[in-house]
């Protein structure tokens, strides 16, 4: 019998493009066997305002996946992002009580659930509760304390919370096409998870997705996560800035972004760019100059308040292994050199080199996060398919009978 | 000096009939060292009276009618008889004058005296009583300008509009009972500022800085008067304190730039009480330096008595009032303006008060030549007014698509306004 549940989907429901990758787990690792994907007409700057229009682009994107991999899509890792999505330490403290004072599984359990007992504000949610290190008795730098003797163990979380109504919104649109949200998982996330080998992680590193409505930033240090964070800025701003700026149409400034865009001033070949109608008559000229001063601005903007935020957490200068650029954004001329220049560290675009499978989909800086939801999905999968007792193993099948039914 | 004598003295002025009301309610509290002045037109109020003092300026016949009820004629009578108003204000620091304003007595006589009293160095401060609206408007119009002009020679004026007074009547009160009240009221505040001078206190208001608070401003003063005793006094006087109608529910202290306040209370005040008082005011009053003090009276034990003087910057009006200045003949503006000036040399000379401040009354010219002034005045502002350049509405960026979205703000700067925009960055 086909197992089904070697498939993983990743879903990315984002500003300019709604992705679903398609991952197979074999014997030999993750392969990423489909892709599919679908303009996206409904999302502002990462949450879904026209749902109805979303969900017929999840549809497209899916059926399209699902054509490529020939599988049928039941579940999906759900990437999710927004302004309101944020990040931060905390620690979590337990004391062990057993008479040998060894910590047990179930010691580490708790003190993970004293790390997830944060104020919070009203009618938030935690996405994730990433664990860092343990200490135990205050000795730091522990990455498994199971075993071990003390009579206090301490972990440090970072956990990622959102408002809870609006990470809803998608799953309840993703629910409304009759697919499973197996999970969701922060954008910012899922493309470190596919950009990042686990050296870098080790050495830190930066990873910046610049989306089309977001730009999600994740921060690497000693193999965890530190930080994380989302700002709202993204490509659509570059473009309503052209828009405003140069006095055109939305969709015109769109395409003088993708065709003249570029990330610095220098190596101008032309002075100015002329806009032609349907039948080729000249509609409107438009200074390049300005052009690339107005995207120049922005882009520069944006590095500046990642490296503001990141100075304030005092993670700039363990970022050893660089940053890595990734997104839409990424596609941007010289956006390395820009961000060289502001963050004053080696800059590089990300390559999803972690997986095996479609050339086609790797190479793509854009389908970084897509892809990072399917290998989040896969780690699940494994911690899953270790747990699973025989008896729920038969259990879960059974249900999935059903369900397919 | 003992304790109960006050280190300045006081003499109080009752203007008018109303005024002359509000004295006797004065006088039943007693005040130890102050002087009481009744001013009157009509000599039949002023025999009712239990001043001390009785002035009955004598108005002209004017065939049979006094002057009552005409503020105009009220003033000449005054102005004539301008020394012997000074006479009574000399040697006297701190001058009440108390006045229903809107009639003839209280509005005519009250600036010419609250002149008189400041000539001769004095404090001037002004308790009035507006008019209701029910009076209608020729006395409140009077009582305006009345006002005006107190503002303009007094040092202070508090203003009790009696139609504050209705909030706190109910349906049964009668008319005598609400004068009362009224009455009641103002002699509160009198003697509340009295005590604010005269009591010996732990925390001393002097006398120099009433006189600095209110002659810096020369603005309008609210005041307000409260009284509580037993173990909750000091939560029970502010309840008190911000239900008085002059207060208007805490809206006064807000406004208000300048706050005095005076605490009394007996040998049992504690500290504590006092600095919950004063934390509750400091909190009301936004932008207002606050003036306080604290006196002890053996008379108040177990008691707790707070009188706030709340002074908002003197707004000058100039509505555009017959003022009675204008309508003097010239001849008469001599007069009074060189007695003035004869008074206040001689005054000089006397050295016995030399802190006498000289108001100069406006330039002379022939009536003629003012309305001509007047008319050139108001017609420039008419064209001006009409000439005025139209302002186009201020620059509103647009956020292109993300108009209706929630904005990106970013320590106070909205992201989504394009970026050169916000750092100025012009293209040519």
């Amino acid at each position: 019998m086909f197992d089904s549940s070697s498939i993983i989907v990743g879903l990315e429901v984002g500003t300019s493009k709604i992705c679903a990758v398609v991952g197979e787990m074999t014997d030999s690792g993750l392969n990423i066997v489909g892709l599919g994907q679908a303009k996206s007409r409904g999302v502002r700057k990462g949450e879904i305002c026209d749902a109805p229009a979303v969900e017929e682009d999840i549809r497209n994107a899916i059926v399209e996946a699902e054509q490529m991999a020939d599988v049928e899509i039941r579940s999906v890792y759900l990437g999710v992002t927004g302004g309101h999505v944020r990040g931060f330490n905390n620690r979590g403290v337990h004391p062990v009580v057993s008479a040998d004072r060894e910590i047990s599984e179930d010691d580490v359990q708790d003190v993970i659930k004293n790390a997830k007992t944060i104020n919070l504000p009203a009618g938030n949610h935690v996405i994730h509760a990433i664990r860092q290190h343990f200490l135990v008795d205050g000795q730091d730098g522990i990455s498994n304390p199971v075993g071990m003797l003390g009579s206090r163990v301490e972990v440090d979380v970072h956990v990622v919370h959102g408002n809870l109504n609006r990470l809803q919104n998608a799953i309840r649109t993703v629910k409304g096409l009759q697919l499973e949200v197996d999970e969701i998982v922060f954008n910012g996330l899922a493309s470190s998870l596919a950009l990042l080998t686990t050296e870098q992680k080790e050495l830190g590193a930066l990873v910046i997705d610049i989306g089309g409505g977001t730009t999600e930033y994740t921060v690497y240090s000693d193999g965890v996560i530190k930080h994380a964070s989302v700002l709202a800025i993204g490509g659509d701003h570059v473009s309503n800035d052209l828009a405003y700026g140069l006095k055109v149409p939305l969709g015109r400034a769109e395409q003088l972004k993708l065709e003249h865009g570029s990330s610095f001033l220098d190596g101008l070949k032309e002075k100015s760019a002329t806009i032609a109608n349907e039948v080729g008559l000249p509609i409107k000229t438009v200074n390049l100059e300005h052009l690339r001063r107005i995207m120049s601005l922005r882009l520069e903007e944006i590095f500046q308040l990642i490296g503001q935020d990141l100075e304030q957490a005092g993670l700039l200068d363990y970022l050893r292994s660089g940053v890595f650029i990734c997104g839409g954004g990424a596609r941007i001329p010289d956006i390395a050199r820009l961000a060289e220049q502001v963050l004053q560290m080696p800059v590089s675009i990300g390559k999803t080199n972690s997986i095996s499978g479609l050339k086609s989909a790797l190479d793509q800086p854009e389908f970084a996060t897509a892809i990072g939801l399917v290998k989040f999905g896969s780690f699940q999968h494994k911690k899953r398919a270790g747990k699973a007792s025989l008896r729920d193993g038969i259990k879960t099948t059974i249900g999935q009978l059903f369900k397919r039914a | 000096m003992d304790d109960s004598t006050p280190a300045v003295s006081v003499k109080i002025f009752g203007v008018g009939t109303a005024g002359i009301n509000i004295l006797e309610q004065i006088a039943k509290a007693a005040l130890p060292a102050v002087t009481l002045a009744a001013i009157n037109t009509d000599a039949k109020s002023l025999a009712t009276s239990s001043a001390t003092e009785k002035i009955a300026l004598e108005a002209k016949p004017t065939r049979g009618a006094g002057p009552s009820g005409d503020p105009k004629r009220s003033r000449a009578v005054a102005e004539e008889n301008l020394p012997r108003l000074k006479q009574a204000c000399e040697g006297v620091d701190v001058i009440f004058i108390l006045a229903g304003l809107g009639g003839g007595a209280g509005t005519g006589i009250s600036p010419v005296l609250a002149q008189a009293a400041r000539e001769s160095g004095a404090l001037v401060l002004a308790f009035v009583a507006m008019p209701f609206d029910l009076e209608g408007n020729r006395r409140l119009k009077q009582a305006q300008q009345g006002l005006e002009q107190l503002k303009n020679t007094a040092d202070g004026v508090i203003c009790l509009p009696n139609q504050e007074i209705l909030k706190l009547i109910d349906e049964k009160t009668s008319v005598v009972e609400t004068f009362g009240i009224l009455n009641g009221l103002l002699a509160e505040g009198v003697s509340g500022v009295w005590r604010l001078m005269a009591r010996k206190g732990l925390i001393e208001i002097h006398y120099t800085d009433l006189c600095a608070l209110l002659r810096e401003r020369r603005g309008d003063s609210s005041f307000a008067t409260a009284e509580a005793a037993g173990a909750t006094r000091s939560r029970e006087v502010m309840d008190k304190l911000f239900a008085h109608p002059m207060l208007d529910g805490g809206k006064t202290l807000a406004e208000s730039d300048a706050v005095l306040v005076s605490l009394t209370g007996g040998p049992d005040l504690t500290m504590t009480e006092v600095h919950r008082v004063m934390e509750h005011i400091n909190s009301k009053c936004e932008r207002a330096q606050v003036i306080m003090g604290a006196a002890i009276d053996e008379a108040f034990r177990e008691r707790l008595a707070i009188t706030l003087i709340a002074v908002r910057r003197g707004v000058v009006h100039v509505e555009k009032s017959e003022l009675p200045e204008e309508e003097q003949s010239p001849a008469e503006a001599r007069a009074t303006s060189s007695d003035n000036l004869t008074n206040h040399l001689l005054n000089q000379e006397n050295g016995a008060r030399p802190n006498s401040r000289f108001v100069p009354p406006a330039p002379e010219m022939p009536q003629a030549k003012m309305e001509q002034l007047a008319a050139r005045q108001t017609r420039s502002r008419k064209t001006a007014s009409k000439m005025r350049q139209g302002q186009l509405p201020l620059e509103i960026i647009s956020k292109g698509r993300f108009d209706k979205s929630e904005p990106t703000i970013h320590k106070g700067e909205d992201l989504d306004v394009p970026t050169y925009i916000r750092r100025g960055v012009a293209l040519n």
